[in-house]
């Protein structure tokens, strides 16, 4: 029985978890869950996870869901060589790094961007006005973020180091949703986090997941 | 060297001291005064970029982000104290799931309840009933799924004490206290019991004999 996960190809969260099992080069099966039907709030799904959100992946007898306790157990279970190691787990100081980058995409980079994302692409799917007011007052909060992203990557190559990691990965999904929406200046300007994201876009995981992440029903 | 953590007062922060002390790894704390506004001074700013507490610092190290720094030290101690972990990969991935859901399901209206009935008094402002009783109601969503995951396993990660319950000791300490709500946990049986059994732990006694703080 192989890994499948269960989510959508266009939801930042599923974004997440299929990147990180491209990475690791983990063969897996996408068992889509119909939101728009709100499939994920049906029995069945509950019994996965009990929140009724995706992702959910099933590996052997193991049923997990959070996206970034699911790349995190991906990474430590299919670990590579330490070159590959999205976690870095062979040397002290790196492993640090990546989990404090890991947790500020979490608490600061998650919550600047999700309501921007939901005002300008959710809302017009359910048929609502996207709300400016809340759309300027997270720009302002990520404006801050990525001030701080700035002047670390004045420092580092990456996040947690010069070495790509889990940190840099989580971000992708929103990154790649905040660059088609009409305030990508907030990276663009910014000459270090615009070298980090384009060099990000260039990764085969990312290219593959990208194909799918399109906002429509 | 001896590990520091700074901002003992506040709950965050108290999320460290209790893993360590669960690890048996020594540790001084050091005092940051959040109401004179000590996070945000430039030199607090160098070891911590947004400002938050808490930060620790371990020889060379600065780690920040609470969550992070339990994680790292659950790790490096694995062979000692108490394991926080569970012993395989797989109990693994369930401690980071309920770390998870904790931090993003449970933590924000929680958190959104210390600032305005704990935190904004104390700077001369009054709550929004409106507003409270919607993080009060999505608390509730959070603990119904508690209350029904807790009836099968005697933790959240399974049969064994982790850093998943471990993580919800400050907040939680707040909610029973100070916010006045304690009702949400005992009108919970399962949530109640397990609530009981993690606060009485000789590490979390232990944090609140010597760090009182706002609870």
């Amino acid at each position: 029985m192989g890994v499948k996960l269960y989510g959508h190809p266009m939801s930042s969260c599923t974004v997440r978890v299929m990147a990180c099992l491209y990475e690791k080069g983990v063969e897996f099966e996408l068992v889509p869950v119909n939101m728009f039907a709100g499939e994920q709030k049906m029995p069945d799904f509950l019994a996965k996870n009990p929140f009724g959100k995706i992702p959910v992946l099933e590996d052997g007898d193991l049923t997990i869901f959070e996206s970034r306790a699911i790349t995190e157990y991906i990474s430590k279970k299919y670990h590579a060589p330490a070159t590959d190691d999205l976690l870095r787990s062979d040397s002290p100081e790196e492993s640090i790094a990546v989990r404090v980058w890991v947790e500020v995409e979490s608490h600061h980079f998650q919550p600047a961007m999700s309501p921007i994302i939901f005002q300008h692409f959710v809302a017009p799917l359910q048929g609502k006005a996207p709300d400016q007011a809340i759309i300027d007052d997270h720009l302002a909060k990520l404006a801050g973020v990525l001030d701080v992203y700035e002047a670390r990557l004045g420092k580092t190559k990456y996040l947690a180091g010069d070495f790509f990691s889990l940190a840099d990965l989580h971000h992708f999904p929103y990154m790649f949703y905040l660059m088609k929406t009409p305030w990508a200046a907030a990276v663009t300007d910014r000459p270090r986090v615009k070298a980090w994201w384009e060099g990000m876009c260039g990764r085969e995981a990312f290219k593959k997941v990208a194909e799918g992440m399109k906002f429509e029903k | 060297m001896v590990v520091k953590v700074y901002g003992p007062d506040y709950a965050s922060p108290k999320r460290v001291l209790v893993c360590l002390i669960e690890k048996g790894v020594e540790f001084e704390t050091v005092g940051v005064d959040l109401f004179k506004g000590e996070h945000k001074a430039p030199e607090y700013l160098e070891l911590q970029p947004f400002g938050s507490l808490p930060v620790v610092q371990d020889g060379d190290y600065t780690l920040f982000e609470s969550r992070a720094i339990i994680r790292y030290y659950a790790e490096k101690y694995k062979d000692q104290g108490t394991e926080l972990l569970g012993k395989t990969v797989e109990e693994r991935g369930l401690v980071e799931q309920w770390l998870e859901v904790e931090a993003q399901n449970f933590h924000p209206p929680i958190f959104d309840l210390v600032l305005k009935v704990v935190i904004g008094p104390l700077r001369g402002l009054t709550p929004d009933p409106k507003q409270l009783k919607e993080s009060e109601d999505k608390l509730c969503q959070v603990l119904d799924i508690y209350e029904e995951r807790l009836s099968k396993s005697k933790y959240l990660a399974g049969n064994f004490f982790s850093l998943a319950d471990l993580s919800h000791l400050p907040f939680t300490q707040y909610l029973v206290g100070k916010i006045g709500k304690e009702y949400l946990i005992r009108d919970r049986k399962h949530v109640s019991g397990w609530w009981d059994d993690i606060s009485s732990r000789p590490s979390w006694k232990k944090v609140l004999e010597l760090w009182p703080g706002l609870y």
